[in-house]
């Protein structure tokens, strides 16, 4: 393969996995079941040319590979408020990767889509934060933080370097964090708890891998989805522990194979509350212009619970309500009924990209508010936003008023 | 004297020279720098409008996104890049983005990892040069 034989498009895949393996210290290379490669995300006309010279002769990817966000939906091109360009570019990467033989699936959350996600103790090769993270954590398999390019030179290969996550010895926990005795009763059961706890979790984290006790057991994927996300975009975390709720962490013990912790810290409710307060960056006073959900992709769980807050309700005229999921879940939420539900009720539903990549929010001056902390993180340097964070069932009040609206909460204690 | 060359172990090859630039807060370069003009647009970072074009990049820690491989790759092939980049943290995302560079465009980015105390000992502005089996060269002091 690295002689060339297979096509030099192949052959270029393999000189990269090999050079990983060199900068990783890896003495061999292990076969992998599945890839989720990122680099279908337009960055200018270098990433073009790369997926050129790697379909070269021919490439095709040797497991089964499923597609992170690109630039434009695909489906709802009429969405796109760039120019005509740039959307051209980011559609012809999105088909370059297409062509490689990766499955269309375009989404930030591959784990929620049938046939894409792994089984616990798979090896992988996955990019994107969020979703490495939950893979190691939440699933179980295995995968090291893959970027751009090196994802799909591992997709075509079919290997990636024996080193880092995919052995056992290195997803110990490294840091206990514990959540502090003055939580209010009550926070466990807010879902704006789990993001912010990522945040808080990254930051404190960084690289290391951190055991979090103190949560109810089995919180839910969609909870624990947040809270990676955000540690991932905090931090550069790619695996947390969770005891009671993560799958190699069943007691504290499991968690840090039967070792002791490196250190042992606290997290009080003050620093959870001045880290929710710094997710806000939009002035007190300022009009809202949209509400943006779906970051990471939304479950169709999450998609039914915005049918059912809705309750019949609409968005105030002059706020853009957005949802964003992925293709194949929008696709089981259209046999259910439920996108039907959503756009009778005036909400925006966004496959392939994400409303903090692309330009599909209208313009304008205002606020835009959003229940993620990733969402929260990126906006204002990729798209200019001004954020307001809320917890979902504050976003869809807020749209439906026109305006922020607090609802009373556990964080009313701080 | 201090002793003039530093050893590190070879990321990303090539040979190249430059004026160190000391970052003081890790920068990931997918949203912190702009292929187009090469400079620093984290608002949040300390060197924001920082050129980074031609410099020799001490990083202590690498940060952050993965799509930073994409950007050092456009960032090469616009003419933007950093001369070259030292690391006290082996980091996978930035070497591969300069081997994808290096294929695409026929330019090296050589990338070093250095113990952190050598790394340390590199003031901001200094002139380094990098040869192609990992050996820095700074003006010996006082020189």
């Amino acid at each position: 393969m690295l002689a060339g034989e297979a096509g030099s498009g192949t052959a270029f895949a393999m000189r990269l996995v090999v050079r990983a393996a060199e900068v990783l210290g890896a003495g061999r290379l292990i076969p992998i079941t599945r890839a989720h490669v990122d680099a279908c995300l337009y960055h200018g006309q270098a990433t073009l040319d790369f997926a050129i010279r790697l379909a070269d002769g021919g490439t095709r990817v040797a497991v089964p590979t499923s597609l992170n966000v690109g630039l434009v939906d695909l489906l709802h091109p009429e969405l796109w408020r760039g120019s005509p360009d740039d959307a051209e570019r980011g559609r012809r990467l999105m088909d370059a990767y297409h062509g490689l033989g990766c499955r269309p699936t375009f989404t930030c959350a591959p784990y929620q889509v049938d046939d894409a996600r792994p089984a616990f103790g798979d090896q992988v090769a996955w990019a994107e934060s969020n979703a490495i993270v939950f893979c190691n954590s939440v699933i179980g398999a295995r995968t090291n933080r893959y970027g751009d390019f090196i994802d799909v030179a591992c997709a075509v290969a079919g290997r990636v370097p024996d080193a880092g996550l995919h052995r056992t010895d290195a997803r110990r926990g490294q840091l206990l964090l514990r959540l502090g005795a003055d939580l209010p009763a009550g926070l466990m059961d807010d879902d704006s708890l789990y993001p912010v706890l990522g945040i808080v979790l990254g930051r404190r984290g960084g690289t290391s891998i951190t055991v979090l006790d103190g949560l109810p057991p089995r919180v839910s994927e969609d909870r624990l989805k947040a809270l990676g996300a955000a540690a991932a975009s905090s931090g550069s975390v790619a695996l947390f522990h969770a005891v009671g709720s993560t799958p190699e962490a069943s007691s504290l013990e499991e968690a840090f194979g039967g070792e002791d912790p490196e250190a042992i810290e606290e997290i009080s409710f003050g620093e959870l509350a001045a880290a929710r307060r710094e997710l806000t960056s939009a002035e007190g006073d300022m009009p809202l212009r949209a509400v943006s959900i779906g970051t990471p992709h939304a479950s169709l769980r999450e998609m039914q619970m915005l049918v059912e807050r809705l309750a019949g309700a609409r968005p105030a005229p002059d706020v853009e309500l957005v949802i964003s999921t992925a293709r194949d879940v929008l696709a089981q939420a259209e046999e259910r009924g439920l996108a039907a539900r959503l756009r009778e009720a005036g909400v925006e539903v966004l496959v392939d990209t994400c409303s903090y990549i692309a330009p599909v929010l209208r313009s304008g001056s205002g606020a835009v508010m959003t229940d993620s902390a990733k969402w929260a993180y990126y906006a204002p340097g990729n798209i200019g936003a001004q954020v307001v964070f809320g917890s979902t069932a504050e976003c869809v009040a807020s749209a439906v008023a026109g305006q922020v609206v607090r609802l009373p909460s556990a964080w009313d204690a701080a | 004297m201090r002793p003039a060359l530093l050893r590190g172990r070879v990321l990303a090859p090539g040979a190249a020279s430059g004026e160190a630039l000391v970052l003081e807060e890790p920068l990931s370069l997918w949203g912190g720098m702009d292929p187009a003009n090469g400079r620093v647009i984290d608002a949040h970072h300390p060197q924001h409008d920082t050129l980074l074009t031609g410099r020799v990049l001490v990083m202590h820690s690498a940060r952050g996104s993965s799509s930073s491989s994409s950007i050092l790759a456009e960032a090469v092939r616009a003419g933007t890049a950093p001369a070259a980049i030292l690391l006290g943290e082996a980091d996978l995302i930035l070497p591969i983005g300069a081997e994808v560079a290096a294929e695409l465009y026929s330019r090296q980015v050589p990338i070093l990892l250095l113990a952190p105390e050598d790394l340390a000992r590199i003031p901001n502005g200094t002139q380094l040069t990098i040869d192609k089996v990992g050996r820095v060269s700074l003006p010996t002091a006082g020189a």
